[in-house]
């Protein structure tokens, strides 16, 4: 198994090649359902906002695991003009219009790690992550861990 | 074959060392021997090894009969009859000697996985599987004192590059046994897991989902795809959840719970929730859940009239006052 | 193209048959618009079947096919939905307010009549 996918995204239709490839590596990776749905609809949201707002950037999809876990890394990067309100655009509204319309709060909701770094001279970056236990003993033994 | 050669920089080389030369393939030591100090005592080491494999494949049959002899007086396997244990023993002492010779544990992981597959059904516990092992690491040790007795120096030699060797696979299949125990119990969790949450279709386009016993987050998952599954499966447009028999719920589960109500919306079902204790209700109405959006009934029986109303079998009128 | 439409009386059926990019999403709510208005058509029945991600630009095309073809005198009812689709739509907390779902095309249909009783009842 490849240990990293990219996908250049330079138009629309780059989004539907991101979200398969997402969907694919998770499943790949043996995420269970829905898991692989989640993933890609959450890459479809930030892969979006490259084309929207940079033109062009890249998805960069990568696997990681460790004792007790596996999951898959996404990366958006443009080097576009940069989201000046980094707070507003995560903001997670209640009426469901915070955000400022890039869907990011609602990426964040379906994964489990998100950050965002964003500034004018160097561009946009989008980390998130999803992860699972590899099996009940597994998140046992994490559990036991942190009560250690 | 070297007896009178001493050990070189015995200090410089620790046990863990002598371990690690020992286990490298003949065709891999060349290669590491060149221009190495301590190439001397590692092709001893690793001669001693060999050695000592070679004395006891030739007296595989005795020692294997000592063997089950003590497997017998601990009297451990007993599920097991004689000829079973035979046929097992010897499988496991020559792959104990293909693990000593090579210091390779694949292969032994993958047999001691397969022997376990065969053995955990048949009752076999844990400390019988380490005990036996350990057993035949006692036999074949008291074989090597009773060979080399007479030259303390190379017993001694002989036992370092024995000991390790021979740990490592005590380890490795005590190890194996016990996470194809651990697979086992884990498979048998999710057929449970599979087989309390039934999804019932009463009437056509009508599913029932009674759940009993503990609701933790695996389950609740579990739950939601059978559910959302069994409606696009079944046509299902009315659906009812009875929890009667769920005591309490936590934020994350009843969390769960309504996105599952409102994915089955999504997909054209209603949801009726029936037989909820005051601390789910409790637990539902701290969550700030859109209780208007969700429709419970007390209990079962109420709910299921209310499903048939609602999927068309039922004249919603008057009668409804009756309940 | 991706989406097979047809047209069953006053109502047209549209079956998206592939994942779609943004640009086909914008067609597909052009031509909707347009045989909507060129027909006088009641009802527009979607299926998304296909679609294995929904996100909020879909969803938010969708609000405006169902706003406009309310607009030019048609409802609309989306069916089909994935399972795991609904609970990422879900999760997300994607705002649908004005959708309406049916679980196929018999309910989608069954619907749009209840809905065309009820007006002809208000209106007649």
């Amino acid at each position: 198994m490849a240990d990293e996918v990219r996908v250049r995204i330079d138009n629309d239709a780059d989004l539907v090649t991101a979200r398969a490839e997402g969907r694919a590596m998770a499943e790949r990776l043996g995420f269970p359902r829905p898991d692989p749905t989640l993933i890609a609809t959450a890459i479809s949201e930030i892969a979006r906002n490259i084309v929207t707002h940079a033109g062009r950037g890249e998805i960069i999809l990568a696997r990681f695991e460790d004792a007790n876990r596996y999951g898959i890394v996404v990366t958006a990067v443009d080097e576009g003009p940069g989201i000046r309100d980094v707070e507003a655009a995560l903001r997670d509204d209640v009426s469901g219009r915070g955000g400022l319309g890039l869907g990011l709060p609602g990426a964040r909701r379906l994964m489990d790690d998100f950050e965002l770094k964003s500034d004018a001279e160097t561009g946009t970056t989008v980390t998130m992550r999803k992860w699972r236990y590899r099996d009940e003993l597994a998140r046992l033994r994490e559990e036991r861990r942190g009560r250690a | 074959m070297d007896e009178e050669r001493r050990p070189s920089n015995s200090d410089a080389l620790t046990r863990e060392q002598t371990e690690d030369r020992a286990s490298e393939s003949p065709e891999a030591r060349p290669r590491e021997e060149a221009g190495d100090r301590s190439a001397d005592s590692s092709s001893g080491a690793d001669q001693l090894l060999q050695e000592l494999v070679a004395y006891l494949r030739e007296n595989r049959t005795k020692l294997r009969e000592e063997w089950a002899q003590r497997i017998s007086d601990a009297e451990l396997l007993q599920v097991m009859s004689d000829e079973e244990i035979f046929s097992e023993a010897t499988e496991v002492y020559d792959n104990y000697m293909d693990a000593l010779e090579t210091g390779s544990i694949e292969n032994l992981q993958t047999y001691a996985r397969e022997l376990s597959e065969r053995i955990i059904p048949r009752g076999v516990e844990t400390d019988e599987v380490l005990g036996i092992v350990l057993l035949l690491r006692d036999a074949l040790a008291r074989s090597l004192f009773a060979r080399y007795q007479e030259d303390l120096g190379l017993l001694n030699r002989i036992l370092d590059s024995y000991e390790p060797a021979a740990n490592r696979i005590a380890v490795t299949v005590g190890v194996s046994f016990v996470e194809e125990r651990e697979r086992v119990i884990h498979e048998q969790q999710e057929a449970i897991r599979e087989l309390s949450t039934p999804v019932l279709q009463v009437r056509d386009r009508l599913l029932i989902l009674p759940i009993i016993g503990v609701l933790d987050t695996a389950r609740a998952r579990q739950l939601t795809e059978q559910l959302l599954g069994a409606i696009r499966d079944n046509r299902a447009t009315v659906v009812v959840i009875d929890i009667t028999g769920v005591a309490t719920i936590d934020r994350t589960v009843a969390n769960h719970l309504v996105q599952t109500v409102e994915a089955s919306r999504l997909m054209g079902a209603r949801t009726i929730l029936t037989g909820l204790s005051p601390d789910i209700a409790q637990t539902l109405v701290d969550l700030g859940v859109d209780l208007g959006m969700m429709k419970t009934v007390g209990d079962l029986q109420g709910g299921l009239e209310e499903a048939e109303r609602l999927a068309g079998y039922r004249a919603a009128d008057a009668s409804d006052t009756e309940t | 193209m991706s989406v097979a439409i047809l047209r069953r009386g006053d109502v047209l059926i549209a079956s998206i048959q592939s994942d779609l990019s943004d640009t086909e999403v914008v067609e597909l709510r052009q031509e909707l618009a347009e045989l909507v208005g060129r027909h006088r058509l009641r009802g527009i029945v979607i299926d998304v079947g296909a679609l294995d991600v929904i996100d909020s630009f879909v969803t938010r095309a969708l609000r405006t096919i169902v706003l406009t073809a309310r607009l030019l005198g048609a409802a609309t009812v989306i069916v089909g939905l994935a399972p795991d689709v609904a609970i990422a739509m879900v999760q997300f907390r994607l705002n649908l307010k004005p959708l309406r779902v049916a679980l196929d095309l018999d309910e989608a249909l069954a619907m749009l009549d209840r809905l065309n009783q009820r007006g002809a009842e208000d209106g007649g």
